[in-house]
């Protein structure tokens, strides 16, 4: 086993002293153990953070919802005020992995985890993001990498919130132990064409304190298809928002970051109301530049499928056929 | 460094000296002469560890055993009375829901903690169990064997 140093904090100010060197923050640390057995992240210090209970737990606030880091999937899910006011939101993690790891697992954990490439996730494939010569998803098996090309690393992001904070321009504060910090989430993701090692801005010294949602949408949907009904990840997902007569429409699990189909969102225009035949449209738009590997071209039209239902979910019709 | 960290076992005080990030499942097999837990997968993927900590169900091999310090911790252990058994551990005898037995003592924790708390899984047992796989039984049986706990709950068997 390897050894490493170990540090609890309750405060603000508790953590700001126990920060240094090489140290690595656990929150749910759903992400972090895995991470940490299969020898990828290799910290020298630990710092546990979820004594600080004033990071977590949802709260209106200047028009808007803040939600803190350390909110739980489940307390997501199953929030009154989200569920009425974004019903999208608490869908994007209501069915994520399992009741055990929804009780644990923290909204920052979710946006900031790793991918979940099963060739970056192996210690014994030097990849890319692990300073390697090759991504292995290439000549290898890629029925779960991206369908759309964004540089030499072919993974998919792997977050289910993190599409609907997209969606409604979520901020992300951060805070460095003294300073806080803002990020718009909109710019928040790198993809592999930006950075091969890193799948956000967050640097190593910050940690997320909130997720700040400015603004409620008018409408909002939230649709996924899965290989299992349990426990995996989606082979696509799209959210849908429609606020101050704009869409965002923005695909998850299908490229590097949370993807906005701004083809598709220039398809739909100011109309609040979409019928079939336009969000048809929209989803052809929206695939339009995939370019799919050798195994995962089925998931060009999965993607196709996802964003025409949650055009018409948020519509309130019916999107089976 | 090894650490003193102290939580409530199945109601009873439990000591441990152990590191901090070790994972709460290796503490309660090897420290606390708790072995009903299994060890699965290591990797949160199978529920086998599940164990319900605080009135959450967690998987203990994904939970440092720090973060158990003045904890209340529930384990297959705990719940028989004496010599008789919790309801969900008599229908799942009954019903043939364990066979090889290895998922069962994590399946039984998350069936009661589902009897105690059905809001939290909104879709019923099926979803209430998706935590735990289970590769003998192909589930109908534990199926069964949640509809006839209730049943015996609803009679007045011990269970809580």
């Amino acid at each position: 086993m390897r050894s490493f140093g170990y540090a609890e904090a309750e405060n603000a100010q508790g953590l700001a002293a126990a920060l240094g060197k090489g140290y690595r923050i656990k929150a749910g640390g759903i992400d972090l153990l895995d991470m940490m057995k299969e020898r990828i992240d290799k910290s020298e210090r630990i710092v546990s953070i979820t004594g600080m209970t004033e990071l977590r737990g949802i709260k209106e606030r200047d028009g808007g919802v803040a939600i803190g880091a350390l909110t739980t999937l489940n307390e997501i899910a199953r929030d009154e005020t989200l569920r009425k006011a974004f019903p999208a939101l608490p869908d994007t993690v209501c069915n994520a992995a399992t009741p055990q790891v929804r009780e644990v697992a923290t909204i920052a954990g979710n946006i900031l985890q790793r991918p979940r490439c099963w060739f970056f996730r192996q210690a014994e494939y030097n990849c890319l993001r692990k300073s390697g010569q090759a991504c292995y998803a290439v000549a290898g098996d890629n029925t779960y990498h991206s369908i759309y090309p964004m540089g030499a690393c072919h993974i998919t992001h792997p977050s289910n919130i993190a599409p609907a904070l997209v969606a409604v321009g979520a901020q992300i504060i951060a805070s460095d132990g003294k300073n806080p910090k803002s990020y718009d989430i909109r710019d928040f993701f790198l993809t592999p064409e930006q950075d091969l090692k890193r799948e956000n801005k967050l640097p190593q010294n910050e940690f997320i304190t909130e997720i700040f949602l400015p603004k409620m949408p008018e409408k909002s949907a939230y649709v996924e298809v899965k290989e299992k009904q349990s426990f995996d990840w989606p082979l696509a997902a799209c959210v849908a928002t429609y606020a101050d007569k704009k869409w965002s429409i923005i695909l998850a699990h299908v490229a590097p970051v949370p993807l906005r189909a701004t083809l598709a969102e220039n398809v739909v225009g100011e109309k609040a109301d979409i019928d079939e035949n336009l969000a048809l449209q929209a989803a052809e738009a929206a695939v339009k530049t995939a370019q799919p590997m050798a195994y995962n071209g089925f998931r060009v039209h999965l993607a196709k499928a996802v964003v025409r239902r949650a055009l018409l979910k948020a519509c309130g019709k019916d999107f089976h056929a | 460094m090894k650490q003193t960290i102290s939580f409530t076992l199945n109601g009873n005080s439990v000591t441990v000296e152990s590191h901090p990030m070790q994972p709460l499942l290796y503490a309660l097999r090897e420290d606390a002469d708790a072995p009903g837990t299994k060890y699965g997968c290591g990797e949160g993927e199978c529920g086998a560890c599940t164990v319900i900590l605080n009135d959450e169900l967690v998987m203990s091999c994904l939970v440092p055993v720090v973060q158990a310090e003045g904890a209340r911790v529930e384990t297959i252990e705990g719940l028989a009375n004496a010599d008789e058994l919790h309801a969900v551990q008599q229908a799942f005898l009954e019903s043939g829901g364990a066979q090889c037995g290895i998922c069962t003592p994590g399946m039984i924790m998350a069936g009661v903690h589902h009897l105690r708390h059905p809001e939290r899984a909104p879709g019923g047992v099926p979803e209430a169990l998706e935590g735990n796989l289970c590769r003998c039984t192909g589930y109908t049986r534990i199926f069964t064997a949640m509809k006839r706990a209730k049943e015996i709950l609803s009679a007045g068997g011990t269970g809580s």
